[in-house]
């Protein structure tokens, strides 16, 4: 494996890590919200305290570690996206900051205050819209480079179908993921209630989300032909993942197996977040950037390899310490 | 051209804006960690409930600072791309090492901090529960010291060749260890940890001057105002290697701060003081041979004048006042801590004297002052360069429009996210008093 595709491949999985993650907290917070409005509060507030209180700010590293490892291996994504993204970019970083601070104000400080909750709900659907910019301009056909100038065309972005669908795509997985999560979770913790709920929901968005992800698909053939005929060579992953879709909802219907349940939807999009990614290879940004030319010298990306190692054996067992402590404990999960 | 001027220069304010703000939380977040660590082992080895719920207040408050920090440290690290561009995928190819480090370090910190928050009193051992803080610390401030690496390599460049706007011959780890990373690391570590410790002194000082006699109060302001004495001393101590590192690799720097023109031996230190129109230097209390020694241990070393640079590459002079002021604030808040050390030792009941509680409230405010000046003129005096004698800041910015609508934008984020923590600390620390808290403990 050459040393771009190593890397390349590596943010890519820890981009994955991010959408996961992000999801989860992403959809908890408008699950939160939505609860407080229908006056269901009480009944999943705690379980979702509960497990985003020690995680929310290892969630946000996760992103920070992706776009700080992109600019590290690919310079050169800094100056494309750097100067195209400064809008889009510059709206997610105000909603990210207003929800993770307000997220511990409202956590740490002001208890069950009503603003606290409506900002941290509504970032949970704007933020996903917002990031979701990246993968639709990566896409090609929004931006025009003309020697050292990089153009946004920011009319053409909002008028675009394909970029609605991408939109709709995120935030729709962003609630069938989280709601799948907690589900589980809410299970573990013999919160039947709050499971009982959470269960509606993630049936709720589960067809909604396959349906999304046909509509992106499709409009990706009139808008990015070239890669929708790549992707349509890895049509096996993407078959793969519409079956582990059936294999989650088939078990949230019938009530059981919720943990091999929720693992079946990380398969699902596993499989499409890859079979998309692979078939985008070697484009960063189409056409303009390949991973090749993209590509940091070759001292600078074998020290980077070293460091993401050690890093690794460093975070690793730490991490496993983060989930044994608040979400395989059953003491913790269950409040004793 | 005009437009990028412009858009140069709003970047580097929207730059300067997010960083100002950032840095104060940035600062706490270092600093903080150790002092929590310091209250809660001294609680655990002398059993002592009052250092134990210190360490347990100050990590609660601790908390939200950590919140806005790292909402901020995304924001300038996502700004670095979207305005700087240019200058990122430039030095991003020699100095993106360490940066990629920052994240672990990072990474390590928050995970750390979360399981600490969450675990009082669910190990048996508390020792176990303590030794969390470890990597805490660790992760805060090794962060500190990546970050601090990437800014030593925009004043002292190293490790790379640039011919034809095409780099050659990287060697990361030279990149990293060049000449001004000692010194500024640490710099930034010990005024981080000085900043913190006074900060806390300032609470504490706070509770004793509106008349509270409570020993637990007693206790925090003699564990933060010693703390704050060893570091301000190593702080002093630092500032002078700073200036003898640049006087030897970044003169312009020194001269410019100095208002130091003709290179001369037997230079003055030049306090304060103001210029007119010849350049002539007036009003100022002049310390003789002091800028020599500073630079070269002796009083007839050289120092280099600013006028051996050409004018288009010599930073504002105002930075002059800004290096006065930090070191003016320096050595006060030195002289304070070790007034208070002396009179505890010596006349006891002066040390809650309410003048010197006073001037203690105020400490903190101080430091944290002294730490965007002393960050302003890191910033300034190494104008008009963003990459030291390679690329200049005007070459580094977005060619992008809109930076000025995204200045007002990110002002008033800022302005939410301060006043936001402002009422949440009042509120969480007003409703639940530590005299309250401890009652409870039935102490």
């Amino acid at each position: 494996m050459s040393l771009e595709l190593l890397g390349i491949t590596v943010l890519w999985i820890f981009l994955f890590g991010y959408v996961i993650v992000a999801s989860i907290d992403f959809g908890a917070g408008f699950f939160s919200m939505y609860s407080d409005i229908s006056g269901r509060k009480d009944m999943i507030h705690t379980i979702i305290q509960r497990y985003l209180s020690p995680v929310w700010e290892i969630t946000n590293v996760f992103l920070v570690f992706f776009f700080v490892g992109i600019v590290g291996f690919f310079p050169k994504t800094a100056f494309y996206y750097g100067t195209a993204l400064l809008i889009p970019g510059s709206i997610s970083i105000i909603l990210l900051a207003i929800r993770g601070s307000y997220y511990a104000f409202g956590t740490y400080g002001m208890k069950n205050n009503r603003i606290l909750t409506f900002l941290y709900g509504m970032t949970g659907v704007f933020i996903p819209a917002s990031l979701s910019t990246v993968l639709i301009i990566s896409e090609g056909g929004f931006i025009s480079v003309k020697g050292k100038h990089v153009k946004l065309h920011l009319l053409e972005l909002l008028t675009s179908p394909f970029a609605w669908s991408v939109v709709l795509l995120a935030i729709v997985s962003v609630l069938f993921i989280s709601a799948s999560f907690l589900t589980w979770y809410s299970s573990k913790a013999n919160d039947y209630k709050a499971g009982a709920l959470l269960r509606k929901y993630t049936l709720a968005w589960s067809l909604p989300s396959v349906l999304s992800a046909l509509v992106v698909v499709l409009s990706m053939k009139t808008h990015n032909p070239e890669h929708f005929e790549n992707m349509i060579q890895y049509s096996w992953m993407l078959i793969l993942s519409i079956l582990f879709f059936f294999i989650a909802v088939f078990f949230f219907y019938r009530k059981k197996h919720y943990g091999a349940a929720f693992l079946s939807v990380v398969l699902q999009y596993a499989l499409a977040f890859f079979a998309y990614g692979t078939s985008h290879y070697p484009y960063l940004l189409y056409p303009y950037l390949t991973v090749q030319a993209g590509f940091t010298n070759e001292t600078m990306a074998k020290s980077l390899v070293i460091v993401f190692i050690l890093g690794l054996l460093l975070l690793v067992p730490s991490f496993l310490l983060v989930l044994k402590l608040f979400v395989f404990d059953k003491n913790y999960i269950q409040g004793k | 051209m005009m437009f990028e001027n412009n858009m140069a220069m709003y970047s580097r304010y929207l730059t300067e804006l997010t960083l100002a703000f950032h840095i104060i939380f940035a600062t706490i977040g270092v600093g903080v960690p150790l002092m929590i660590a310091l209250a809660h082992w001294i609680g655990l080895r002398k059993k002592d409930p009052h250092f134990l719920l210190l360490a347990r207040r100050w990590s609660r408050g601790f908390v939200i600072t950590v919140a806005v920090g790292v909402v901020t440290g995304t924001a300038i690290g996502l700004q670095l791309s979207l305005l700087w561009p240019n200058f990122m995928e430039l030095a991003g190819q020699v100095i993106a090492l360490p940066l990629f480090m920052e994240t672990f370090a990072f990474f390590f910190e928050a995970i750390f901090l979360g399981i600490y928050l969450y675990t009082w009193n669910r190990f048996k051992n508390p020792y176990y529960h303590f030794g969390l803080l470890i990597p805490v610390i660790i992760g805060s401030s090794m962060s500190a010291v990546f970050i601090t690496i990437v800014n030593a390599f925009m004043n002292a460049p190293q490790g790379f060749e640039l011919k034809n706007g095409v780099i050659t011959n990287i060697q990361p780890l030279v990149a990293m260890f060049n000449p001004a990373t000692p010194t500024k690391v640490a710099h930034v570590l010990s005024s981080a940890y000085m900043t913190s410790a006074f900060v806390l002194a300032s609470i504490a000082a706070f509770h004793l001057l509106k008349g509270s006699k409570h020993v637990y109060h007693k206790k925090a302001f003699h564990l933060t105002m010693i703390a704050a004495l060893i570091f301000s001393v190593t702080t002093a101590l630092v500032g002078d290697l700073s200036g003898k590192y640049l006087g030897k690799y970044q003169p312009e720097k020194l001269a410019a701060a100095e208002w130091h023109f003709e290179t001369d031996d037997k230079a003055p230190l030049v306090l304060f003081g103001v210029l007119n129109e010849e350049q002539e230097v007036k009003n100022a209390l002049k310390i003789p041979y002091a800028l020599s020694i500073l630079v070269g241990a002796k009083p007839s070393a050289e120092v280099i004048g600013l006028n051996e640079y050409p004018e288009d590459e010599r930073p504002p002079l105002y930075v002059h006042y800004l290096f006065d002021l930090m070191v003016t604030i320096g050595i006060f808040l030195a002289g304070l801590a070790f007034l208070y050390a002396a009179l505890i030792q010596w006349k006891q009941k002066f040390a809650y004297n309410k003048w010197f509680l006073r001037l203690s409230v105020i400490s903190g405010g101080l430091a944290l002052i002294a730490i965007e000046i002393g960050w302003i003129f890191a910033e300034v005096g190494r104008q008009p360069w963003i990459l030291r004698g390679y690329m200049k800041t005007i070459e580094g910015a977005t060619t992008s429009a809109h930076v000025d609508i995204l200045l007002a934008a990110f002002g008033f984020l800022y302005a939410a996210l301060g006043a936001g923590s402002i009422i949440i600390l009042r509120k969480m620390f007003k409703t639940n008093t530590a005299e309250a808290e401890l009652k409870e403990l039935g102490l």
